[in-house]
């Protein structure tokens, strides 16, 4: 059973992608869906079975790396954690599944599509399961390999293809990161497995680290390099440029990878490695403060921008800003809690956009929808509850995982906490802002698309909605039914010892005792965002245009996304470029060759030419040359012997 | 089975083959046929015949086993001798391993002096094996030299445009350094009076002819590794060389010049290695980060891979001289891994050239449509060269950081750009010559791989993935060898300064 839960997906994958001609579209969608269909029902099972009983299950596969003192076999490892994301990745995955199978029914490579879907699954799954570094490493390029092939999926395409890259190489920075992190763990431990580092962790806390030339305390350098990582495959701020791209890839990978469960792999390892970040006061207060700017910064974004894919992953973008923040103040628990219960409601947004999508002929730009409500009314109301469920709207999911974060932060009782807990705050005002505005400017007002789209706007098949209604009940009730257990009174006998805390680190248990004001603001904020939506894009839509000129710098900062890719482009890849044709032609060219072979070659060819002028072939000029060897000889000998 | 000399039978094997390709005569197509045939057999022979090499080849022992010797120069003390250690195991089986897969992608592509084409082949592979087998120095050397005449030739005659220029180039770069190095092999055995090299592995050289005699092998194994600045033949070389040339140029001949560290400079000029290690760390990572950059800008799909070649190689180096056990055993096997994987690109590169006869990436894009096999394959060998986990080429990679990360993070850290860069150069050449729209008229017929294509293929595929999720297979049998070479080396620094055995 517990290989099962992540081979499955696997099986599907190679089945569909090998022999995807032979058993034809449906053929692929059956085999795919009902391998990561199984998992998910095996995942409630190793659920039920791990979470109760508190103890960690490992099972050992195959030796993997053995080499020196590093001994890392292939191990699945399933606790609390684990278990908790299972069922966020296999449910998620499983619903996009069979979304697909309408969402795509167009495309002519619907057997590649879905076998990328279940290769990301099986991947994703390895990633939290690992019971090492390494094979967390495994999992981590894996998905990012998925994600890489589904953000070009459509190939033709130049911008899916940039995108790609885009995102595979900006992973990779951070990569740099996380694997001289690993490396580093194991200068200090000697090890990668997970037991051994987290049972020694307590007594390395005071010691140092000899790196780049000076000594560092061993884990925060630890932690902050392996919070690179986490940087890049979270999206965090600096690091985040690939993710708005990565929308270029069809809208059930954004929902699954880039909302759901790939982007919040960063936030699973900084909770994995708890018992080495709780020894590091240094490496958290980064990891907050990151993590408040992301949160602050892609929601500033996300409301001025117009393709409606986009606006979602800006929201994305600062979901995850928040989960670093909790975990930033030791809540490690809210983090998990809210990574489970946005990949409900983001996978039910990102999905509801695909329908909206669907229905409108693959438009994307909300500037050319409006007035489709009363056409798609299902997906309209599915949304709704969706955003209701981002803003943090009680009883909705995002309610109780995001107002406990924000409560720890202030539970936290530090000036960093504070400055937290403003950030969150305000985030959670621009939230239900864009949310909504969102929610207006596709759905409400005048229709802006042409007659042609207008007539072809319908409400997508069953196959469709029905995964948007299995999400739409977790964003309803996945907060409420879990909290007790993610973050209340349940929560140390739920986590076991999946999740390490220091005694003193209380942010998570004062957040149930903060006054009442404080954890009332996130709620008011969360309905003033809302209502200031409707006024300016409702009620009196010349508003926000007057905004747009009056300060208009602010809007286009705000619309270019802060400058962020330009300052890349001008700072990394056109000197890398630059420098490269520079190597390339001075170097390679004029330099080494120039100087070496092609340099000697062309001296040895010019003295040959010379000596070659010295055979003129006049008798009187050899006998000059006699003439005057003679005399020299002659001259030598005198002086030598007399 | 174990008393016969399987290792000279592996050496000469191949040339048999060859001898008998050189009788056959007759009509120009029947005589291309069966040289084909014969040279396929030959080599497959020979690789069944290594196979056996590693069935009997017993991991717990350093020493080097399945030993031939025999008189050849007894007034000079030279002789005839063969053997393996756990370092040159997989080199031999590499070279076996390619050959066969060489003469496959040939087949067709080959139609002018075919018989002469598979006997230089099976010549070079009789060099190659021999080479990694030798025992005894003269014999190495003679080995090592020998490979430079049959490349030589398969460059410059079956090359492309520039061929001349490029064999040339190639053979005189080659050559300069393996005269420094005969030099040197005379210094030695004037020295220690043997050229025996088991014996010359335990023989205290003075610390001030290490340094020349360390210097002299460098030059010659720096340019076949090739390091920094001592590459630029290279992409000439593979340019013009035609594909099967590049394979083996790629895939064995490079880790010429890394077996030779391991074998000479480490273990037989330990302090001057110790005193070099900086040098070698600072070319290195030149290495990692030009050619990256250099490759990045590349319109020639070969001349992007061989680009990629230096910057693999680049980890090799500083594995080697991390002289600490991940290092050096990940330099292993990031050598066979990159043998492997460049191999595999280069066949890659060689399938839509004999399609299209062109190697400039502008021409292509968009083969996804028409070639998804291809794209496949060529997603996989990306994927290998880029480090994936899972792939070979992460474990070499991986190892090779990790070895490096303890004795010098600066060194790592540079190093780890590679990681970063390596991507960037090859989804970008990925991206120009498989997605995009097919919009070139002469493209839009072109055929995905034939049989004969994925017969070479999927072996080399199989071996990436087997290398990359149980690399124990490969691992296990160095572990002996790396141990003692790295325990002799430090014996050696600790009687020489004492004081550096607190820093160990």
């Amino acid at each position: 059973m517990y290989a099962a839960v992540v081979f499955l997906p696997l099986l599907g994958s190679i089945i569909a992608g090998f022999f995807g001609r032979k058993i034809g579209d449906r053929g692929s969608q059956i085999v795919t869906c009902a391998g990561v269909g199984l998992s998910a029902l095996l995942s409630v099972l190793i659920f039920a079975e791990v979470v109760p009983s508190g103890h960690t299950v490992t099972v050992p596969l195959l030796t993997f790396i053995q080499s020196g003192d590093i001994h890392v076999d292939w191990a699945l490892r399933f606790d609390t954690l684990t278990a908790v994301m299972l069922i966020v990745v296999n449910w998620v995955s499983f619903m996009v599944h069979v979304y697909s199978i309408g969402y795509m029914h167009h495309d002519p490579s619907v057997p590649r599509f879905q076998s990328y879907l279940s290769l990301f699954t099986f991947a994703m799954l390895m990633l939290v399961t690992a019971d090492n570094l390494v094979q967390l490493f495994f999992g981590w390029e894996g998905v990012g390999l998925a994600s890489y092939l589904l953000i070009g999926f459509w190939y033709e395409k130049p911008s899916a293809c940039a995108a790609a890259i885009k995102a595979f190489v900006v992973n990779r920075v951070g990569d740099f990161g996380f694997a001289l992190g690993i490396f580093g763990v194991y200068m200090l431990f000697g090890n990668i497995n997970f037991d051994p580092i987290f049972a020694a962790a307590g007594g390395k806390a005071s010691a140092m680290l000899h790196l780049f030339g000076r000594d560092f305390p061993a884990l925060t350098i630890l932690c902050l390099l392996l919070f690179v990582g986490a940087m890049g495959k979270s999206a965090q701020l600096g690091l985040h440029v690939w993710l708005p791209d990565a929308m270029e890839g069809p809208t059930p990978v954004s929902a699954l990878i880039h909302a759901a469960t790939m982007v919040t792999a960063g936030v699973f390892m900084v909770a994995r490695m708890s018992p080495l970040f709780e020894y590091s006061q240094t490496a958290l207060n980064v990891v907050t403060v990151v993590g408040a700017l992301t949160a602050i910064f892609a929601a500033t974004v996300g409301c001025v921008q117009n393709d409606i894919k986009r606006v979602i992953a800006y929201s994305t973008c600062s979901q995850l800003g928040y989960m670093f923040f909790a975990i930033g103040v030791s809540a490690y628990q809210a983090g998990i809690f809210h990574l489970f219960t946005h990949a409900f409601f983001k996978a039910l947004l990102f999905l509801g956009a695909g329908s909206v999508i669907h229905a409108m002929s693959d438009e994307q730009d909300m500037r050319r929808m409006g007035g489709i409500w009363k056409h798609i009314p299902l997906t309209y109301a599915l949304m709704f509850i969706g955003s209701l469920a981002l803003a943090g709207i009680p009883p909705f999911a995002g309610y109780w995982s995001k107002d406990t974060i924000i409560e720890a932060a202030w539970g936290a009782g530090t000036p960093l906490g504070q400055f937290a807990y403003a950030i969150g705050v305000a985030a959670a005002f621009l939230t239900a802002f864009y949310s909504w505005r969102l929610l207006i400017m596709t759905f409400h007002g005048k229709p802006r698309a042409d007659e042609h789209v207008m007539a072809h706007v319908h409400e997508s098949p069953a196959v469709m909605t029905i995964p948007l209604m299995v999400l739409a009940a977790g964003a309803i009730f996945a907060g409420y039914v879990g909290h007790e257990y993610f973050v209340g009174e349940e929560m140390s006998e739920f986590w076991g010892k999946a999740i390490f805390l220091l005694g003193d680190h209380e942010a998570l248990h004062n957040a149930h005792h903060v006054p009442s004001m404080i954890s009332l603001m996130p709620t008011i904020a969360g309905v003033s965002g809302i209502a200031l939506a409707y006024i300016f894009y409702m009620f009196a839509p010349g508003i926000p245009a007057a905004l747009a000129r009056t300060f208009r710098g602010v809007y286009l900062f705000l619309l270019n996304k802060w400058y962020f890719d330009e300052l890349y482009d001008f700072l990394i890849i056109k000197p890398a470029f630059w420098l490269g044709y520079g190597m390339w032609k001075g170097g390679d060219g004029a330099l080494i060759d120039g100087c070496g072979p092609d340099g000697v070659a062309a001296a040895t060819r010019d003295v040959a030419r010379r000596m070659s002028l010295l055979q003129t072939g006049y008798l009187y000029h050899y006998a000059f040359a006699m003439l005057i060897g003679v005399a020299g000889f002659v001259t030598w000998y005198i002086v030598k012997v007399g | 089975m174990t008393d016969w000399p399987l290792l000279s039978i592996t050496t000469f094997l191949p040339l048999l083959g060859a001898a008998f390709i050189l009788t056959i005569n007759g009509e120009a197509k029947v005589v291309a046929r069966n040289a084909r045939n014969v040279a396929l057999l030959t080599s497959v022979a020979t690789f069944l015949v290594s196979l056996l090499v590693w069935t009997n080849f017993d991991p717990g022992t350093a020493d080097f086993q399945m030993v031939d010797q025999a008189a050849w120069l007894p007034g000079f003390d030279i002789s005839y001798k063969m053997g393996v250690d756990g370092i040159s195991l997989f080199f031999v089986l590499l070279s076996t391993f390619l050959t066969p897969l060489c003469i496959l992608s040939a087949w067709e592509a080959v139609q002018t002096r075919v018989k002469e084409y598979m006997i230089a082949f099976l010549v070079l592979e009789t060099m190659m094996v021999g080479m990694f087998c030798a025992l005894d120095l003269v014999l190495f050397y003679t080995f090592f030299e020998g490979v430079l005449i049959p490349m030589f030739i398969i460059i410059g005659v079956w090359g492309g445009p520039r061929r001349v220029y490029a064999a040339f180039k190639f053979f005189l770069y080659t050559l300069l350094g393996s005269v420094l190095m005969l030099l040197a092999i005379l210094a030695m055995y004037f020295n220690a009076h043997t050229t025996d090299i088991q014996v010359l592995l335990s023989h205290p050289f003075p610390a001030s002819l290490q340094s020349w005699l360390w210097l002299a092998f460098f030059a010659s194994f720096a340019v076949k590794v090739p390091m920094w600045p001592v590459h630029t033949w290279l992409p000439d070389a593979h340019v013009e060389a035609p594909t099967a040339g590049s394979v083996i140029l790629a895939g064995v001949l490079l880790k010429m010049g890394g077996y030779g560290f391991l074998r000479f400079s480490l273990p037989m000029f330990p302090l001057a290695s110790h005193d070099f290690t900086p040098l070698v760390y600072t070319l290195s990572i030149v290495a990692v980060v030009y050619t990256s950059l250099v490759a990045l800008v590349q319109e020639d799909m070969k001349k992007l891979i061989a680009y990629s070649s230096v910057a693999h190689m680049g980890f090799v180096t500083i594995g080697i001289f991390t002289v600490q056990t991940q290092g050096i055993e990940g330099a292993i096997y990031q050598m066979l891994s990159h043998g492997i994987v460049a191999s595999a690109l280069f066949l890659c590169v060689g399938v839509v050239y004999d399609r299209m006869h062109t190697r400039e990436i502008a021409r292509y894009g968009g083969l996804s449509n028409r070639m998804p096999q291809y794209a496949f394959v060529f997603m996989v060998f990306t994927m290998a060269s880029v480090g994936l986990p899972g792939t070979s080429g992460f474990v070499g990679e991986f190892l090779v950081l990790m070895g490096a990360f303890q004795v010098n993070s600066w060194v790592a850290a540079f190093a780890a750009l590679g990681l970063i860069l390596g991507p960037a150069y090859m989804l970008y050449l990925y991206r120009r010559v498989i997605f995009g729209k097919l919009t070139r008229e002469d493209l839009k017929s072109i055929l995905d791989l034939s049989p004969r294509e994925i017969a070479v293929f999927v072996p080399l595929i199989l071996v990436v993935v087997w290398m990359g999720v149980y690399p124990s297979s490969f691992l296990a049998p160095m572990h002996a060898s790396v141990a003692k070479l790295i325990n002799d080396y430090q014996l050696v620094q600790t009687a020489a300064d004492p004081a550096s055995l607190a820093l160990r």
